[in-house]
């Protein structure tokens, strides 16, 4: 069969209309089906020393499993993936993919055309597995028992890396419910509970266990688990939420994302009161802060029926941290911002009521130490957002509800736990930490690939001592 | 799954459940708490740490229906079970030898004022108690406080058992006889801001255990943050307990309010299907 001419732009992927998904939590996007997936997979070029894969900070064989979607193999496709990530169908879901491997895509590279939509090729694969049958794998136990604290993205590829070595891995979670920000954090309408619940499964089937209702440090401490086990892994994440501390924080109507995402995601504030956890219903909704937590906020407001969501960023476009696919789905669905705009004060009725907030109109000075420029404010540029509710993602920091119990442990001036990046040791033999506790809040992907690394270490560090005791 | 091993009516509308809970009973200690789930549809609520046993495994609460979820609490018999129990939580009370001191409980905050009555007594001090209820039936834990206490208060609004008055009063008297090192208060906010009031007055310390609304109840929501000195803290990571007059309670007391349309609604909508359930 001869080839037919390679397409320009990205195949593209359904998705429900904005003016329909605005009112529901349902996944904006569909995902491809198979014609389309070969389709896509078609234009790539299957580069002998693929930049893409460099670019992966899992590293995945990206070549590799799109020509097994090309020739219909699902199950090959799959077992490619299945090498490098335990976690596809999210990661094939949020990660930043236009800024680290399809960024790199040579096709991209040439002016005419778009590169390979590698993401979605591998949401295409991870969403085909999830429906196979499970294999449950026996538990042997016999090479080492590993304590993972935490069951986000760093967790559980750690977790699920070493089980497929053959240790015992217990995976300990603060919340009910295992998953870390995928569960608390990301909405529904970005990544369905369903999808983080199925992948979950599958780590638990490679024979690993997962304990949740334990807090680190409170239920179990650091030096029963240092006793217990042969090593562990620190992955509680940086979940502590920041204030601006600007007057009014403590009004009724202001919330941290993660208050309010925690509410709709993890508790299905949404569905109340057939669940009982509230959330506010509102009318007029100011979201601070540029990132993922932002839009994620903004959109999950407008689809609990806000008439008005606005996002307010001290930068400009140019500088927004989101993911761009992610500001334009917030955009077409109605989300407005202030660029170049910081809050300065909350307001409210005499019944502490928050009703406005009061900002100030920056433009952009000198470039800061990150490279990008700082926002200075504009004397005289006051002005006023009506709003009963008002949203702070600013970012988070470290929680020290373990670390404060656990004060051997080397941390550096942020908080976060002193970990060599290269083998994700901490000062502490036999105590690893990778994702966001190391490095601040940053991508799930990064989270994944410092779990990596975690499990490969944890490997050789116990086989290590095993080899060293008398025998 | 965390089996109900135990459940007591305290009162009319004042339960005690012992939860078989082998893991926090292990670590609990006085001023820490638990956050609970019902069920898969629950929220997640929480209650002071009433007792342990470490050799049985069990964690004591003590819970009175005001809404929703606590009205469903007194629906879980012995021998059902609790989706989700986490704990303990918060930072313990700095329990050691002060001297005398003066232990105020109101209501059903006297099942959270118990563990600290007690282990302020096996601490070496000399205790004296004042609890305080609208009336006598909701005065619970008498006889427990009692066996820690070397004086005992009892305050009424009705007069139906000790004195008739508020427990500033009674409070009032024991400040003006005695020389005390430090006061805990613990029940509804506007009692524990006018015991600190009452406290300042005399100069004598006051500790308080906040009761905000709480999610996760591990410091990564800030729901539950409270003004403590003009800086923001979480009560269920740096409290439940703070020095009352470093709190702003009008704040305190006016984020209590936040979900109240809300919570009606869950209660009533709660109400409407155990009539046609039966």
């Amino acid at each position: 069969m001869a080839k037919v001419k390679r397409s320009y732009t990205q195949t593209p992927m359904r998705e429900q209309e904005a003016a329909v998904r605005c009112h529901n939590f349902d996944e904006v996007a569909f995902g491809y089906n198979m014609e389309e997936g070969q389709l896509e997979a078609s234009r790539c070029l299957q580069c002998k020393n693929a930049p893409c894969i460099e670019n992966c900070p899992v590293m995945i064989d990206i070549p590799g499993f799109i020509k097994a979607i090309e020739d219909g193999d699902m199950p090959k496709a799959h077992e490619v993936l299945s090498k490098y990530t335990n976690l596809p169908a999210i990661c094939g879901r949020v990660c930043p993919q236009e800024k680290q491997c399809e960024m790199v895509c040579r096709l991209g590279r040439s002016k005419k055309f778009e590169p390979v939509a590698i993401g979605k090729l591998e949401r295409l694969v991870a969403d085909w597995a999830l429906e196979q049958p499970i294999e449950y794998k026996e538990v042997t136990g016999n090479k080492g028992r590993v304590a993972v604290i935490g069951s986000g993205p760093s967790g559980l590829t750690t977790a699920g890396d070493l089980a497929k070595l053959g240790y015992e891995v217990i995976i300990y979670e603060a919340l009910h419910a295992p998953g870390g920000v995928l569960t608390y954090g990301i909405p529904e309408f970005r990544l369905p509970k369903r999808i983080v619940n199925k992948e979950i499964e599958r780590i638990v089937a490679q024979g690993v266990t997962i304990e949740t209702n334990v807090v680190i440090g409170k239920t179990i401490t650091m030096e029963e688990i240092m006793e217990e086990f042969d090593a562990c892994y620190l992955s509680v994440g940086a979940g502590a939420p920041n204030f601006m501390g600007i007057p009014g924080t403590s009004l009724n109507g202001v919330y941290s994302s993660s208050e309010y995402l925690t509410r709709i995601n993890l508790m299905h504030g949404y569905e109340f009161p057939k669940y009982d956890t509230p959330v506010q219903r509102s009318k007029n909704v100011v979201v601070i802060g540029g990132g993922n937590v932002a839009m994620d906020a903004a959109r999950s407001a407008k689809r609990l029926g806000a008439d008005n969501v606005s996002v307010i960023y001290r930068r400009s476009l140019e500088e927004l941290p989101a993911r761009i696919e992610e500001y334009h789905h917030s955009v077409e669905e109605g989300i407005e911002y202030h660029w170049l705009t910081n809050p300065i004060e909350y307001i409210s009725d005499d019944k502490g009521t928050l009703t406005a907030v009061k900002c100030v109109k920056m433009e952009l000075g000198e470039p800061d130490e990150s490279g990008r420029r700082r926002p200075v404010v504009i004397p005289d540029s006051e002005f006023i957002i009506e709003a009963d509710t008002a949203i702070e993602a600013i970012g988070q920091g470290a929680n020290k509800v373990l670390l404060d119990t656990f004060p051997e442990l080397g941390t550096n001036k942020w908080g976060y736990v002193e970990a060599d990046p290269e083998t994700a040791a901490t000062t502490i033999p036999g105590v690893f930490a990778g994702g966001d506790i190391v490095t601040g809040a940053a991508t799930v992907i990064l989270a994944m690939g410092a779990g990596k690394i975690a499990a490969r270490e944890i490997d050789q560090y116990i086989q290590k001592v095993r080899q060293e005791m008398p025998v | 799954m965390f089996k109900i091993i135990k459940r007591k009516e305290l009162a009319p509308t004042e339960f005690d459940i012992l939860v078989d809970a082998p893991r926090i009973a292990k670590k609990a200690q006085p001023g820490q708490f638990v956050i609970l789930r019902i069920d898969e549809a629950g929220e997640r609520i929480p209650l002071t740490i009433v007792d342990t046993d470490a050799e049985k495994g069990w964690v004591r609460l003590i819970f009175q229906v005001i809404g929703k979820s606590t009205a469903q609490l007194a629906t879980v018999m012995e021998g059902d079970a609790l989706i989700d129990l986490v704990g303990p939580l918060g930072k313990p009370t700095e329990i050691k030898n002060y001297g005398t001191v003066l232990l105020v409980g109101g209501g059903v905050g006297i099942a959270a004022l118990f563990p600290i009555v007690k282990g302020l007594k096996e601490a070496g001090n000399r205790v004296l108690t004042i609890l305080g209820a609208k009336t006598s039936e909701l005065l619970i834990l008498r006889d427990e406080c009692a066996d820690y206490s070397d004086e005992l208060i009892l305050m009424t609004d009705d007069g139906s058992l000790g004195e008739k008055g508020l427990v500033t009063k009674a409070m009032e008297d024991v400040f003006q006889r005695e020389d005390i090192a430090f006061t805990w208060a613990i029940g509804p906010s506007i009692m524990m801001k006018f015991a600190t009031m009452t406290a300042d007055k005399y100069n004598v310390p006051i500790y308080v255990s906040l009761n905000p609304i709480m999610i996760d109840g591990t410091g990564m929501c800030g729901g539950c943050r409270v003004t403590i000195s003009n800086t923001i803290k979480f009560a269920c990571v740096d409290g439940p307990e703070f020095l009352g007059e470093e709190v702003d309670w009008d704040e305190f007391i006016n984020r209590m309010q936040q979900y109240r349309g809300e919570e009606t609604q869950s209660n009533e909508r709660y109400e409407e299907q155990v009539k046609q359930n039966g």
